[in-house]
């Protein structure tokens, strides 16, 4: 399978808000290179504070704590070192705190669901939070997302920008829905579904779990050697 | 050995708690020298406005910026100009912006380039709007209306925007 064949397709018609906005024509190809320019350069500070979802308010937010880490690599295994990384989720009832969001379950005053950090020198990022609670969505009858968290990563190239979600091991929303099913292969789908973490757990305080971010790296190899 | 990619999913309909700054459209600010600002409209295949995409610009020789549309489906930025830049076979690519889509029903993100109205010339003989079928291209210059760049994002049917893989 090409790298191009692993990623979900644009076109997903179980996904209903994908038939409007998928694109009916092919992509353009570019020759190689054309897109290996460096990745944006993020305009804003990231705060000591900004990975800990827990400490953003007055109180702490209700739901189960846990510990969100992992790896970001390129795809011959390099850690991508000081790489922002952005998260978003919803509250323990599965609520955003987002207009938009009209499920009739509570907001939670101590948590706005939003994180930021840099990934350190072993590319390891991590997140304290809580866990997301699952949601319903109109997509068909009694549709509902699994748990998941949203990511956000640029790493070092303009080809790694990646969007994608994270998913709790076990969880029996995930083979019913359409947009982790949209991954055309079981292997994909794993990709996103984080494993339990026991060595990363805090007695007494929070439990863990852990994923690793794989980004596509620069599609020209420049020649090494030039003669 | 780490393997193969981390797939992508959608950005979703609720980004807006995470994603979006403050002046995240604001690659410069506005009434600085050689502003320029970028108005448009993100379409789907109905032609209805999209209220849930995201938008990124971003060239390495004038900055990144951020917005998401509007209920009406409408984003702006405010940037500058890049100039002409070299592609990677030795040709001269015309000033342009990389434009990045991000939207609910989108299950990967789009890229595409913003080409200006002013450099017929560069435009062209610019490597990659050569690759573009003719009838195509003007999809990916914008138009300019009283000194406002104007730049819509059609993702399906007609008058669809270019959209390069990646
Ligand atoms: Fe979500």
């Amino acid at each position: 399978m090409s790298e191009d064949e692993r990623e979900p397709p644009y076109l997903y018609p179980d996904y209903v808000g994908t038939r409007l906005r998928a694109p009916a024509k092919p992509l353009v190809h570019l020759p190689d290179g054309f897109h290996d320019f460096p990745a944006p350069l993020f305009p804003r500070p990231i705060g000591k504070l900004d990975h800990d979802l827990t400490r953003q308010h007055g109180g702490e937010p209700i739901g189960e704590r846990i510990i969100v880490t992992g790896r970001v690599l390129d795809s011959d295994g390099r850690p991508l070192r000081k790489t922002i990384v952005e998260v978003w989720q919803a509250n323990a009832a599965g609520r955003y705190l987002d207009q938009d969001d009209q499920h009739p379950a509570p907001l939670d005053p101590n948590f706005s669901g939003a994180g930021r950090c840099l990934t350190d020198d072993d590319g390891r990022y991590r997140f304290i939070t809580i866990k997301p609670g699952a949601y319903p969505w109109k997509n068909h009858r009694n549709a509902w997302r699994p748990a998941h968290i949203h990511f956000s990563l640029f790493g070092s190239e303009f080809r790694s920008r990646l969007v994608t979600q994270m998913y709790f091991s076990g969880d029996p929303l995930m083979p019913r829905d359409p947009i982790l099913q949209s991954i055309p292969d079981q292997a994909g789908r794993e990709r996103l579904v984080s494993r339990f973490d026991p060595e990363t757990t805090v007695p007494e305080w929070a439990l863990a779990y852990q994923w690793d971010i794989v980004l596509r790296g620069r599609a020209a190899t420049p020649f090494e050697h030039e003669p | 050995m780490s393997g193969p990619l981390t797939p992508s999913q959608t950005v979703g309909p609720f980004f807006g708690v995470g994603l979006p700054y403050e002046k995240g459209e604001q690659v410069v600010a506005p009434g600085s020298a050689g502003v320029i600002r970028i108005e448009g409209q993100v379409l789907d295949g109905n032609g209805d406005p999209v209220p849930d995409a995201l938008l990124e610009i971003w060239q390495p020789a004038t900055g990144f910026g951020r917005a998401r549309t509007d209920s009406e489906g409408a984003f702006s930025f405010w940037t500058t100009k890049p100039g002409a830049m070299p592609a990677p076979d030795g040709r001269v690519q015309a000033p342009h912006l990389n434009v990045t889509v991000f939207a609910r029903g989108l299950l990967r993100h789009l890229v595409t380039r913003m080409y200006f109205p002013n450099e017929p010339d560069a435009n062209a003989t610019d490597p990659v709007l050569n690759l573009v079928e003719p009838a195509r291209r003007e999809t990916l210059i914008a138009t300019n209306s009283g000194g406002v760049l104007h730049f819509d994002v059609r993702l399906q049917g007609e008058g669809e925007t270019v959209f390069f893989a990646i």
